[in-house]
């Protein structure tokens, strides 16, 4: 981290020492075959790109530089491209062949804001220091944030973690993830599942009907910016086709988990309302992008669109799904997409909008999984029943993923509008023993930070925005008089820091900057005032337009908490 | 047409125009990094540099990418426009090495923080990067990256050389070579598109900086020139810095489009090589002519004496004006160059024609082209291109057959590298893979010296299947029925056993070039030089006739060009029967006419060519010889033979720059010009006369070609007087129509004009053939070919077939690019190609040497593993003279071009 540039080599100088070879790295045929076993010859494409390294990776633990020099020569594609793809997504470990192999085992210990009020950095040098034979890392929120601290074990992660329930779980090899039971595909279908969509695939249910209902409904986008559902579809619509669809599953927002919620608990919900999604905007296919993080709701999506196939409800192959590989960017709609085509995760600027020019040059319909989640619901029990709920002087349900020093941490689905004193008293069993409440994200680390007494706001879309803060995700997270509210900016400033695509210098070099700054003991505050504004107004994305909010916050709402170097 | 109001003014919009570019038509500047604002580079957003404030919007907009709206209200001076602006260079700076420790204090990134008047960083310097100097020409300074992904944009987008990257995520990103190798040891082609982009000196010539990557060079003053190497034409800016070349950059000519390649932007220095002729030798009496073992080890004061310009002169030209009282004209001879100028090629051909009275005179071409020309002028009366290379973004089949564009012609690739990517399907046919097979629809990799029954069984395929334009071949050529008939024996199913050419893909290419709406061919020597020559070329005329691929935006034929003037040398009449503009001097008509413009009277009776000549030097029946600036000893096939024959001449007077191998054998070295030393004009592969600029003076005493030409006429009695360059060439527009309405002074104007060129101040013809073709019958001409093999095939005691060629690096025979430090650095010996399977078979490791024989010689040289080279084949640069691969090649000639086989032979590996 912080300057540690990585560099397979180190310079050398003068004549070309390799004139015997072609320049460059050269394929053996030894890495040729073994990729090709892996992948095949024939066929591949460069949107799957990302899909091989995982391929490579799993079988191999790591990406060897043998095996992408041999995966570029079968792609056809450059060195440079496959390198800088791998070498982007935090996944993806690369050694050079002549490096030490790494162990087998790679633990990932969540340091985001939950987790590290949960212990995380602790844990972090216990483990550490227990001398496992392991390779451990620091990683980025894993969606789990109300069973903190969370350490990834291979693809299994351990729970309320400690040294030793991690040290367990490798001696019991209990490396693959934990899949709860969900509602089958079977129970589904008995409870009236897919009717819906075959009566739109009837022609027995018009785009016009579903299209009023979810505009009386008011369903928004709850990936986070809150856009109406309706209108989405009718700008996909009303650029010519073929019109593509996907879907958001990359949850990576810190402090997030209703997305998991939703796909661990009924998948073909989340299936059928990205049909019926997918045909209100006649898209030829869906890509369904699901974070690395979530590799039991990986395997179960894939394992139930197969099924859906095989009951003939969908044609082979309309609905995709593709491994994220840890890239908190690819939430952002235009990262996403150009993750799905298999590159680097940067968002595009815009315009133009991915409505008009998104996946592949096409419109493309891109949603959140809890927005298609409630289409079904709420076509069947009509755009009144959505509506009805709310409070504050706001409508609508919202599914709270809440997190932090309360008692009962988890997803509450609470009418919108809700504020944080409602939403702790009546959903989440009051703060914790000894915690005294003093302030709280609204949404997650990007949404800003708020005082206690600030408690009464409602809690949704727009509401926010006065307080120089917003809703997103609905990733709440509830401080206490426990944690240095200094670090916890710090910690939200690092997030971003690590998670930068790196692409616009006010979001690469501002968010370095403003951590090197925050982390020295007096801050400079008209520096960073200044610096934080360049984030928010110059940068190409909602990341490092957003970046400074828990900044700008503590600054505001938190001024004993920090020190200007004056008395 | 839109219409905006920015910074209070209300200004019109194009509706290509973004706010950047709206702005900077009407004088206001706002700042940018990123965007190159040049051809090739797309804008691109990412430094934010450029960002404005538009009214109603929350957020600032990147104006480099924005367009504009009606009545949209814009400001780049808003106070929080500029603020941001101003931070993002504070930003930046915080990281760069200190200005007077930099790499480039002159970039534009610190230009623009003077005009920000950026004084004062507030932050810390957080990037910790080594330098990166493994590669001998650039130097990588990443502590001043600011990754604005120029470089990336210059490598992918550009030249499509795929070599650099933006690898690794938000402040650890950074540009990598390949697999973040060092550029030196990356697949990097050293085209420098890099470090031209750069927009802060992260990546710079080392020729600017001292040891410490600190820049220490400024130039003095910069010329407009071209580059003195391959037939593409690059048009190239050249910093000069006390009376020597720095640097130099592309400019955005017709043919490259600010693109270079490693030769021509870093292959300057061998003009200051210490190994240049400053001084005119003459050969000791004491020294007799014998083959030479080893040339990097022979010493010049051995040989030659250094002589004043006068007796040297005297010398010269009384050798040559004795033979032709002794022995007669035809016992003279003189081979010109196609790397002078238009202008030095044509007073040379009139110096023999008129001086010497003989039409012995050649060029290189004859080992380049030569076949190419002769089924050119047989079958469409024109031995040039019928469309430039540029013309390959109209089409949607490129056939690419016989050439290696990316070492070749790297420029002329860039187009057809960018072309593939956007679709256009690129057909290549060569025994050899190289990189650019990977961007191709199809490689076709046959076997070698197959050409004729490939191609014949596309055309089989074309007119068994119906796909030829009926239309076309009736009303625009002549000798379809014949052809039709000698098809039928080419089935691409018998072909496939002769070539190794599944049948279905014979087809399927046959298919998608008759097929597409646009398709062009491109060659190289690889179809030239075989004693089939001209039948291959024949062939490919033939495949554009009967499609009637020929005439129009994104079809045609297209000889890639090998010499920066092998075209311009050719057209001035450096052929031994043809005067300037291909007129056979046989032709009593021209005879007459080209007698009574130069007043002087000329022989009538064609002359000999390059190998030819060299038969009859062997034979003591030619004596004397007059070279300027080519290397026979190199560049002919069966070296043993050209060596005992060079030994032979009773007067050789070598006109060059450097000892060329060919110069040892001299009796007179006259020390010339480089390209960069003297004014001229030159005529690329797309048929367009540009023009080079006297870059620095000739070192010592040496002295331009032209003036040397000059007076060597008028000490053989010629009454000779131009007062300057432009004299000379217009002297030549008066018997070359191909030059109408191409005047000096245009060129020195426009740098630039195609012909031919209609009108005036029109800008030339880039596509001919479009009503007719300039044959006597105006109808192109199909000629039928048969199979004939080449003259020496593998056998048991020579099991490989040799094939030589150029290396990226060097050009030609080496004698300039051998010379330059930058490029000797990258190529330093010499290599012969294998196959790693033929490897292992003879258990051979990379870099070991061995012995290549053929039924001619022997040579010994390092072994490269090639996976470009298909088993079975060997290929050898011909530029080392420590291993000459013309000391292997076999001299057996095309019977109609006059071509050596250069490209096929056989030869033993001796381990």
């Amino acid at each position: 981290m912080g300057g540690g540039y990585k560099t397979l080599n180190k310079p050398g100088s003068g004549r070309r020492k390799k004139s015997y070879f072609n320049r460059g790295r050269q394929t053996d045929k030894l890495s040729l075959g073994e990729v090709i076993d892996l992948i095949g010859s024939d066929g591949l494409k460069r949107d799957l790109l990302i899909e091989y390294l995982h391929i490579i990776q799993d079988k191999y633990t790591y990406l060897q530089a043998r095996h992408l020099r041999a995966l570029a020569d079968l792609m056809k594609i450059s060195m440079s491209e496959v390198y800088e793809v791998a070498s982007f997504y935090a996944h993806f470990t690369i050694l050079d062949d002549k490096d030490k192999a790494i162990p087998d085992i790679t633990l990932r210990v969540c340091e985001s804001l939950t987790c590290e009020l949960f212990g995380a950095n602790d844990l972090y040098n216990d483990l550490i220091g227990s001398g496992i034979n392991a390779r451990i890392l620091k990683a980025p929120c894993m969606g789990r944030c109300d069973k903190a601290p969370v350490v990834e074990v291979k693809h299994h992660h351990v729970l309320s973690a400690n040294k030793e329930k991690v040290i367990n779980s490798i001696n019991n090899k209990s490396f693959k993830p934990d899949i709860p039971n969900f509602i089958t595909l079977e129970q589904y279908i008995i409870d009236g599942g897919y009717s819906l969509l075959k009566k739109i695939k009837d022609g027995a249910i018009k785009y016009e009907e579903v299209s009023q209902v979810f505009n009386k409904a008011g369903l928004r986008g709850l990936g986070g910016a809150g856009f109406p559902a309706y209108k989405k579809w009718s700008f996909v619509r009303s650029y010519e086709g073929p019109r593509l669809m996907c879907i958001n599953a990359d949850e990576g927002e810190p402090g997030t988990f209703k997305d998991k919620y939703y796909l661990e608990k009924d998948p073909h919900r989340f299936l059928e309302g990205c049909l019926v999604a997918l045909n209100m905007v006649d898209a030829e296919k869906c890509y369904i992008y699901i974070r690395d993080e979530y590799p039991g709701i990986i395997k179960t999506i894939k394992e139930e669109i197969k099924k859906i196939e095989n009951e003939k409800i969908i044609k082979i192959g309309l609905l995709e799904v593709r491994r994220g590989a840890g890239a908190y960017i690819c939430g952002e709609e235009s990262a996403l997409i150009e993750s799905v085509e298999g590159k680097r995760g940067i968002p595009r600027n815009r315009p133009p909008y991915v409505a008009q020019v998104g996946l592949f040059g096409k419109p493309t319909l891109v949603h959140n999984v809890e927005t298609v989640y409630w289409i079904r619901q709420i076509y069947e029990k009509g755009s009144d029943w959505f509506s009805s709920y709310g409070r504050n002087g706001r409508t609508g349900l919202r599914s709270f993923s809440v997190s932090g020093f309360i008692k009962s941490p988890g997803v509450k689905l609470a009418p919108a509008g809700i504020s944080v004193k409602e939403l702790i008293e009546e959903y989440c069993d009051g703060m914790e023993e000894g915690h005294k409440f003093i302030g709280y994200l609204p949404g997650g680390a990007s949404g800003g930070i708020l005082p206690s007494n600030m408690d009464n706001i409602p809690l949704d879309f727009d509401t926010l925005q006065p307080y120089g803060c917003f809703i997103g995700s609905a990733a709440v997270i509830i401080l206490s008089d426990k944690f240095d509210m200094k670090l916890v900016g710090i910690n939200l400033m690092k997030f971003f820091e690590d998670e930068s695509c790196g692409q616009c210098t006010p979001c690469r070099n501002g968010t370095s900057m403003a951590v090197k700054l925050m982390s020295r003991e007096n801050w400079d505050l008209s520096l960073l005032k200044e610096l934080a504004d360049t984030m928010t107004s110059a940068s190409i994305c909602g990341l490092g337009q957003a970046a400074s909010n828990p900044l700008i916050s503590i600054m505001k709402h938190f001024p004993e908490y920090i020190s200007n170097g004056e008395e | 047409m839109t219409e905006f109001k920015l910074n209070g003014k209300i200004i019109k919009a194009e509706d290509d125009d973004t706010i950047w570019t709206a702005a900077k038509n009407n004088n206001i500047e706002i700042p940018h990094l990123c965007h190159a604002n040049e051809v090739g580079y797309e804008p691109n957003g990412n430094c934010r540099a450029c960002v404005v404030e538009i009214d109603g919007e929350r957020t600032l907009a990147a104006s480099c990418i924005r367009k504009p709206s009606e009545g949209m209200v814009v400001s780049s001076k808003s106070e929080k426009a500029q603020k941001s602006q101003k931070m993002i260079f504070e930003l930046l700076a915080a990281d760069q090495p200190e200005r007077n420790q930099h790499p480039d204090p002159d970039s534009k990134f610190w230009q623009w923080c003077d005009k920000l008047d950026l004084q004062k960083v507030r932050f810390p310097k957080l990037k910790k990067l080594d330098r990166d100097i493994s590669h001998p020409s650039m130097h990588v300074n990443l502590e001043a990256c600011i990754n604005c992904n120029l470089c990336v944009r210059a490598c992918r987008e550009v030249q499509v050389n795929d070599v650099i990257g933006m690898a690794y995520r938000g402040h650890e990103s950074k540009i990598v070579f390949d697999f973040d190798d060092n550029m030196g040891d990356s697949s990097c082609v050293g085209c420098g598109e890099c470090v031209q982009a750069c927009p802060t000196g992260a990546l710079v010539e080392k020729s600017l900086v001292d040891m410490l990557g600190v820049k220490d060079k400024t130039y003095d003053k910069t010329v407009d020139t071209l580059c003195p190497y391959c037939g593409v034409g690059c048009q190239t800016k050249a910093y000069v810095k006390d009376e020597k070349i720095i640097q130099i950059d592309g400019r955005d000519g017709p043919a490259n489009n600010q693109k270079l390649c490693v030769k021509g932007r870093f292959g300057f220095d061998y003009i200051h090589n210490d190994g240049r002729l400053t001084k005119p030798l003459i050969r000791k009496k004491s020294s007799s002519k014998n083959p030479i073992l080893n040339y990097d080890k022979a010493n010049i004061a051995d040989y030659f004496r250094e002589a004043s310009w006068e007796e040297a002169m005297e010398l010269a030209s009384k050798g040559f004006s004795d033979i032709i009282i002794k022995d007669g004209s035809k016992s003279l001879c003189g081979f010109g160059s196609a790397k002078g100028s238009n202008e030095e090629a044509y007073l040379f051909q009139k110096l023999v024609r008129t001086a010497f009275g003989t039409n012995n005179v050649d060029h290189c071409t004859r080992l380049c082209h030569a076949s190419s020309v002769a089924a050119l002028m047989e079958c469409v009366g024109s031995g040039a291109v019928s469309a430039p290379f540029t013309a390959i973004k109209d089409s949607d089949c490129a056939i690419i057959i016989g050439a290696r564009p990316t070492v070749n012609h790297p420029v002329a690739a860039t187009y057809f590298k960018n072309a593939a990517k956007k679709g256009t399907k690129i057909i290549i046919i060569d025994p050899r893979k190289n990189e650019m097979s990977r961007l191709a629809y199809k490689h076709i990799a046959f076997k070698p010296g197959s050409d004729v029954s490939l191609l014949n069984a596309m055309i089989y395929t074309i007119i068994e299947e119906e796909l030829y334009d009926k239309q076309y071949v009736s009303s625009m050529t002549e000798g379809f029925e014949e052809l039709k008939k000698k098809i039928k024996n080419f089935t691409p199913e018998e072909m496939s056993d002769i070539c190794k050419i599944d049948a279905e893909d014979i087809r399927d290419i046959a298919r998608v070039y008759a097929k597409s709406s646009k398709s062009i061919i491109f060659w190289g020597m690889g179809i030239s030089q075989h004693i089939h020559g001209t039948d291959n070329s024949r062939c490919l005329i033939t495949l554009a006739l009967i499609t009637g691929h020929i005439g129009r935006p994104g079809t045609g034929l297209h000889p890639l060009r090998g010499q920066n003037n092998v075209q311009g040398a050719s057209d001035a009449g450096l052929i031994p029967m043809v005067f300037p503009d291909y007129q056979p001097v046989e032709n009593d008509k021209n005879h007459s006419k080209m007698e009574n413009f130069w007043s002087s009277k000329l022989d009538p009776n064609n002359g000999l060519t390059v190998v030819e000549i060299m038969h009859e030097v062997y034979d003591k029946k030619i004596k004397g010889m007059y070279i300027m600036g080519e290397n026979p000893v190199m560049s002919d096939p069966d070296q043993n033979h050209t060596i005992a024959s060079m030994c032979k001449l009773k007067h050789l007077v070598v006109q060059d720059i450097f000892m060329t191998e060919t110069a040892w054998y001299a009796d007179i070295i006259l020390p010339a010009s480089a390209h960069a030393e003297k004014n001229g004009s030159y005529t690329n592969t797309n048929r367009q006369v540009q023009m080079g600029r006297q870059v620095v003076s000739p070192p010592g005493e040496a002295r331009q070609d032209l003036d040397i030409i000059i007076d060597l006429a008028k000490r053989l009695g010629q009454n000779w007087s131009y007062d300057s360059v432009g004299d000379v060439f217009n002297e030549m527009a008066q018997v070359m129509p191909s030059l109408n309405n191409i005047t000096w002074e245009r060129l020195e104007k426009e740098g630039s004009v195609t012909y031919p060129c209609e009108i005036e101040d029109g800008p030339g013809s880039e596509i001919v053939f479009t009503q007719n073709f300039p044959t006597t019958s105006g109808l192109g001409k199909i000629v039928p070919t048969s199979i004939i093999s080449p003259h020496e095939t593998p056998d048991k005691d020579f099991p490989f077939v040799l094939s030589t060629g150029r290396l990226l690096e060097h050009w030609h025979t080496g004698s300039m690019t051998r010379k330059s430090e930058s490029l000797d650095l990258l190529a330093p010996e010499a290599i012969v190609s294998m196959n790693s399977h033929d490897m292992r078979q003879l258990g051979i490791e990379a870099g070991k040497k061995v012995k290549i024989s053929t039924r001619r010689g022997t040579i010994e040289l390092k072994v490269k593993q090639d996976w470009e080279i298909p088993s079975g084949m060997l290929f050898i640069p011909f530029c080392f003279s420590e291993a000459p691969a013309n000391r292997l090649t076999n001299p057996q000639l095309d019977p109609f071009g006059k071509i050596p086989e250069f490209k096929y032979c056989a030869a033993s590996v001796i381990v």
